[in-house]
């Protein structure tokens, strides 16, 4: 179990309680946050669940795998901090994790 | 993979005439061929996507699908393909690269024309437009819109066009490369920009493009373009973000190649009944508000409408009985099984 906060470009935050094994765009989507679009469904296959994570959090979250980067090609201000939000797995490790919402999903 | 036939002058000024025009060629609109052809009802396919399969060969062609009754497991190309083998008896004639923009009544057909100009005149349509056209992904950069056509483009026509330009080319797949090098002969300077120094493309071609940096003849910088400068839809600059810090190149053209995305297009203004981009249908006959249109597929909604390509294929069997009525009025279907009937299998070849 994770508590994640997902800040979005104006400022806003909100914070989701996700279960272990969901990934970090399943969290957002059952919670309705807005700007995770995940037109794929999780598949690493569409770059519409792009989000940054938080500096402190980097280091948990790992880098992308060589799917997700090139996946991530087809996502907008995509930044060292970029991720796939589909591609990170909940954990308790990731408790308190805080990643940002960019302002465009394409 | 598949060419469409030559003998059906699929750009050849006519009017094609058709029993069934199906609008998309996705995994749904594949299988509603192979429904119709049983009730030897024929179909002409039209998908502006270059290629078949829809969602399953575009977005992803090598992931397992575990869903498909009765085949444990099977990749989007994979199950692609077999559909094609498996509606080839019934000799579909294929339309690709072409978006279909109208859709009228005309007395007792209905008339559809592509943005290509090729128009068709069909007894029946059957939209099976999955999410909609997939249609290439715009860079969400303030006031791009008013470049589109003159200065930034989302493909190549006429590559003469870009003789005396100074082109800027965004990707790092194999569309950004291809055209790295087609350009880079023709036009007046070619700069190739990539947000990370690691191509998807093929290899050989990264290794073209980087011998032609080497040679000074094109640019290649690893970065971001974060705004553009010019007017009236004339591009004269580009601003980049790179590692070093901000940079504005002088550009007059640009083409931009992030992937595509799937946009309801030209659909919303055919006069079709539409409920949040889906096409509301009954679930006896999946037909639309206007008799003769039929839709099937990612595209449709009714209560308990699931996604899945296994209610798209029900949904076509389905509709391929009331669409026969609607080709051969007054014509009466026998219900019969491929397994026993002879007249079946006389039409799938196996007899
Ligand atoms: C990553 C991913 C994984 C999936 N996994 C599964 C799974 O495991 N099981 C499952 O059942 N489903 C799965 N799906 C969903 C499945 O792919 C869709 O349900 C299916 O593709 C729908 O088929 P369709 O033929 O209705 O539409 P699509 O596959 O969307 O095809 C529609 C076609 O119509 C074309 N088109 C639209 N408008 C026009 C126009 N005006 N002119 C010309 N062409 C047009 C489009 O270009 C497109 O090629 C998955 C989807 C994705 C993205
Ligand atoms: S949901 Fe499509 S890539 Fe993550």
């Amino acid at each position: 179990m994770a508590k994640i906060t997902f800040i979005q470009p104006d400022g806003s935050s909100q914070v989701v309680e996700a279960q272990n094994g969901v990934t970090v765009m399943e969290a957002a989507k059952l919670h309705e946050v807005p700007g995770i679009e995940a037109e794929c469904g999780g598949a690493c296959a569409c770059a519409t669940c792009h989000v940054y994570v938080d500096e402190a959090w980097r280091e948990k979250t790992g880098t992308p795998a060589d799917v997700e980067e090139d996946m991530l090609d087809f996502a907008f201000d995509v930044r060292e901090e970029s991720r796939l939000s589909c591609q990170i797995k909940v954990t308790d490790a990731l408790d308190g994790l805080v990643v940002r919402v960019p302002a465009k999903q394409f | 993979m598949l060419e469409s036939n030559p003998d059906n002058g699929s750009n050849g000024g006519g009017t094609i005439e058709a029993d069934v025009v199906i609008v998309g060629a996705g995994p749904v609109g594949l299988f509603a061929v192979f429904e119709l052809g049983l009730l030897d009802v024929k179909a002409h396919l039209i998908d502006i996507l270059d290629k078949v399969g829809g969602q399953c060969a575009e977005l992803y062609p090598e992931k397992p699908i575990y869903d498909i009754p009765g085949i444990p497991i099977v990749t989007g190309q994979q199950l692609t393909d077999q559909l094609m083998e498996q509606i080839k008896p019934f000799g579909p004639t294929f339309h690709l690269g072409e978006r279909v923009d109208s859709l009228q009544r005309e007395g007792d057909h209905f008339r559809l024309v592509t943005d290509q100009g090729t128009a068709f005149k069909a007894k029946v349509v059957v939209v099976a437009a999955g999410g909609g056209s997939f249609t290439p992904k715009r860079p969400p950069l303030e006031g791009i819109e008013s470049f589109e056509g003159k200065s930034v483009f989302y493909s190549v026509r006429k590559m003469a066009e870009f003789m005396d330009k100074d082109v800027l080319i965004v990707g790092g797949g194999d569309s950004a490369l291809d055209w790295t090098l087609n350009l880079q002969p023709v036009a007046k300077s070619v700069t190739l920009l990539h947000r990370r120094d690691d191509f998807r493309g093929a290899p050989h071609s990264v290794e073209k493009m980087r011998q032609l940096v080497a040679d000074g003849k094109m640019r290649l910088i690893i970065g971001q373009v974060t705004q553009l400068h010019g007017s009236e839809g004339w591009l004269e600059a580009a601003t980049v973000k790179t590692k070093e810090g901000e940079e504005r190149i002088g550009v007059t053209a640009m083409l931009p190649f992030f992937g595509l995305t799937m946009k309801l297009g030209p659909i919303a203004d055919w006069g079709l009944n539409l409920n949040e981009n889906l096409i509301p249908v009954d679930t006896e006959k999946f037909e639309t508000s206007e008799p003769g249109i039929f839709a099937v597929g990612d595209i449709n909604h009714y209560p308990g409408k699931l996604k899945l390509i296994l209610s798209g294929f029900h949904e076509a069997a389905l509709m391929a009985q009331k669409a026969h009525q609607y080709v051969y009025p007054g014509k009466k279907v026998l219900f019969q099984y491929t397994t026993s009937s002879s007249n079946l299998q006389k039409k799938l070849g196996v007899k």
